[in-house]
């Protein structure tokens, strides 16, 4: 918006209100002002939803304060609410899901940027960006009818047998359970991982592989030593930005993770998160201690999700940052 | 060759197997996804479900017309909250901004991108159900519309930006005013990307059920007018498939392979759209 001062100090005033009625007659500053409506729209709506959310949640914050996030009875007919098996069941099944997708997507991130030859590369992300954009339901369809009964019949007996003995892998199988739920997410998160790392990855400078292919490391040396270190803070902000992503996931976890409040050390047990408890029972909420209850749950995601996205945004801009003194 | 020597070259080349294994079963899920719905919504697809309301419990057959036509009906009504203030956000960050506020806009809908679809569907429910006191189609397109405009905003600026300053500066010297450079230059020059971006955002939030759930909610009939619970194929699909009747679980694949291929169809227009390069001009 700068404009190159053309008029003289002492003409000034008259000239620059009718520099303003003149680019208003031209349509600029009508221009400028309806984007600039659009754009504060969003602000607008930003601040409504947090408004919105945080004063539809009085009543349970005023009748429990703090220990609604303590408390592990989820009983709407006595009218007691504790959020705890909620956020364990949320932390738990992301946790997991953390766990399968963060060795595989960076895996998989390694061989596209490294291995891959470009036009695989390419096609092999395209494709994985597609897995992105699956609906989140049609994850559930396959969860519910492809990937549980495959764990009830197949992997639940199997880890039964062998695992036994630690105590996640203990207590009666009914397929739908944790273990399902965390499985679906690392499936869901696994694009987000990928295209992130790759593409830090990929802006390593070629000089770094050079330098330690030139010091006789092998391929995987090189790759493992010195660029994946390279790349680590960008690495851990695509694992943020998943994990932001799992923690309000919610159809697919839903259909698969069995709807029980409860919090058991087993993954073979089934259990609730935040999402899926809103998801589940806001329609039917009766009386408004339950309905705010289940937005004071909402309040909690959507805080946790904000929390977990601004410290992926430090992690780029801090990384961006050191890019920029070392390059 | 020493030991040292041949147990490195092994750990290599397994590692190196074992990330290209990671990318292996990656890719395959996708085949996956699209074998299974091929199979099992191919067998239980048919021409009903195109063009049959959904019938009684217990009784087979019908279909999910009101569902194509509800999805629809939403999607068009995100799409006029989510494409105005989506594309004009962009053109001001693009064209317009100043250092300050354009940062705040900036964060502001990186922050509105990372909000769960779930709460954007109670932040509906609180501004337009809780006062109209029951479920309708306007408080299911307001919440998919919010989802929309963060892409929106995103791709529209990015495309603007990718438009050189000269064909601006062209325009400009010809003594065009600012906004006509914009919409009749810079505008036409970023088409390609902007379609792009919002044919995403719609592909998007037509998969979108969790916000549906209590804004749109659901209907087992047609819906008329805009002020009333409206059925979409994601909730169907979501009703279906936790329903205890196998009939309805038919229905549930038969509606996923036509949603998976709408949101794939979306999807890979609009990345072609792309790769074809962005043409500058009235091409």
């Amino acid at each position: 918006m700068a404009s190159a001062p053309t008029t003289v100090d002492h003409v000034r005033p008259p000239g620059r209100t009718w520099e303003f009625i003149k680019r208003l007659r031209r349509g600029d500053e009508v221009a400028h002002l309806i984007t600039l409506l659009a754009a504060a729209s969003i602000i607008v709506v930003t601040v409504m939803l947090v408004y919105q959310l945080y004063t539809n949640s009085t009543l349970p914050r005023h009748k429990f304060g703090f220990s609604f996030f303590l408390g592990k009875t989820w009983d709407p007919v006595s009218g007691e609410f504790g959020a705890l098996p909620f956020i364990f069941g949320t932390v738990v099944s992301s946790a997991l899901a953390l766990l399968v997708a963060v060795p595989l997507g960076v895996g998989a991130a390694i061989f596209l940027s490294e291995l891959a030859p470009p036009r695989i590369s390419n096609v092999t992300t395209f494709v994985i960006e597609l897995l992105a954009a699956v609906p989140s339901v049609i994850y559930g369809l396959l969860g519910i009818f492809i990937l549980v009964p495959v764990l009830r019949k197949g992997v639940m007996p199997f880890l039964k047998t062998t695992l036994g003995f630690l105590p996640f892998f203990q207590g009666p199988i009914y397929g739908v359970s944790m273990l399902a739920g965390g499985l679906v997410l690392a499936v869901m998160i696994v694009p987000f991982i990928i295209s992130v790392s790759r593409e830090v990855l990929m802006a390593v400078p070629v000089e770094q592989r050079e330098a330690a292919l030139a010091m006789g490391a092998t391929k995987w040396e090189s790759t493992w030593q010195v660029v994946v270190p390279f790349a680590r803070v960008g690495i851990m902000a695509s694992v943020f930005l998943a994990l932001a992503r799992a923690l309000g996931e919610t159809m697919a976890v839903t259909m698969v993770i069995g709807n029980d409040p409860r919090i058991s050390a087993s993954l073979f047990a089934p259990g609730y998160t935040i999402a899926a408890v809103i998801a589940n029972e806001f329609t039917e909420a009766t009386g408004d201690l339950y309905l705010e209850a289940l937005i004071e749950l909402g309040l909690v995601l959507f805080l946790l999700t904000i929390l977990i996205n601004g410290l992926a945004r430090l992690v780029i801009i801090a990384t961006t940052q050191k890019g920029a003194a070392q390059g | 060759m020493s030991f040292r020597t041949r147990w490195r070259k092994f750990v290599n080349v397994f590692m190196l197997s074992l990330t290209g294994l990671c990318a292996l079963v990656t890719v395959s899920i996708l085949f996956f996804i699209l074998g299974y719905l091929l199979w099992y919504g191919g067998k239980s697809l048919n021409w009903a479900f195109f063009t049959h309301l959904p019938t009684p419990v217990g009784e087979t057959g019908g279909g999910m017309a009101n569902a194509i036509v509800g999805s629809g009906k939403l999607l068009l009504l995100a799409s006029l909250v989510g494409v105005p203030v989506g594309i004009l956000g962009g053109v001001y960050l693009a064209e317009f901004g100043g250092q300050t506020f354009s940062f705040v806009v900036r964060y502001t809908t990186d922050l509105l991108n990372g909000v769960p679809s779930i709460v954007m569907g109670i932040f509906a429910y609180t501004i337009i159900v809780l006062p109209m006191h029951h479920f309708s189609a306007l408080a299911g397109g307001l919440a998919l519309g919010v989802m929309m405009i963060p892409i929106a905003v995103r791709t529209t600026e990015e495309s603007l930006r990718s438009v050189p300053g000269t064909l601006r500066e062209g325009a400009l010297a010809l003594g065009t005013s600012k906004w006509k450079t914009v919409a009749t230059v810079v505008m036409p020059a970023a088409m390609r990307g902007i379609v792009t971006g919002v044919m995403l955002t719609l592909a998007r939030v037509a998969g979108e059920t969790a916000p549906l759930l209590f804004t749109a909610f659901s209907n087992r009939f047609w819906s008329s007018g805009w002020n009333q619970p409206i059925a979409s194929l994601p909730v169907m699909i979501y009703t279906y498939a936790i329903a205890p009747y196998d009939d309805w679980h038919r229905q549930a694949w038969a509606a996923g392979l036509v949603l998976l291929a709408l949101v794939l169809v979306a999807n890979i227009g609009a990345r072609l759209l792309v790769s074809r390069g962005i043409s500058f001009g009235k091409a």
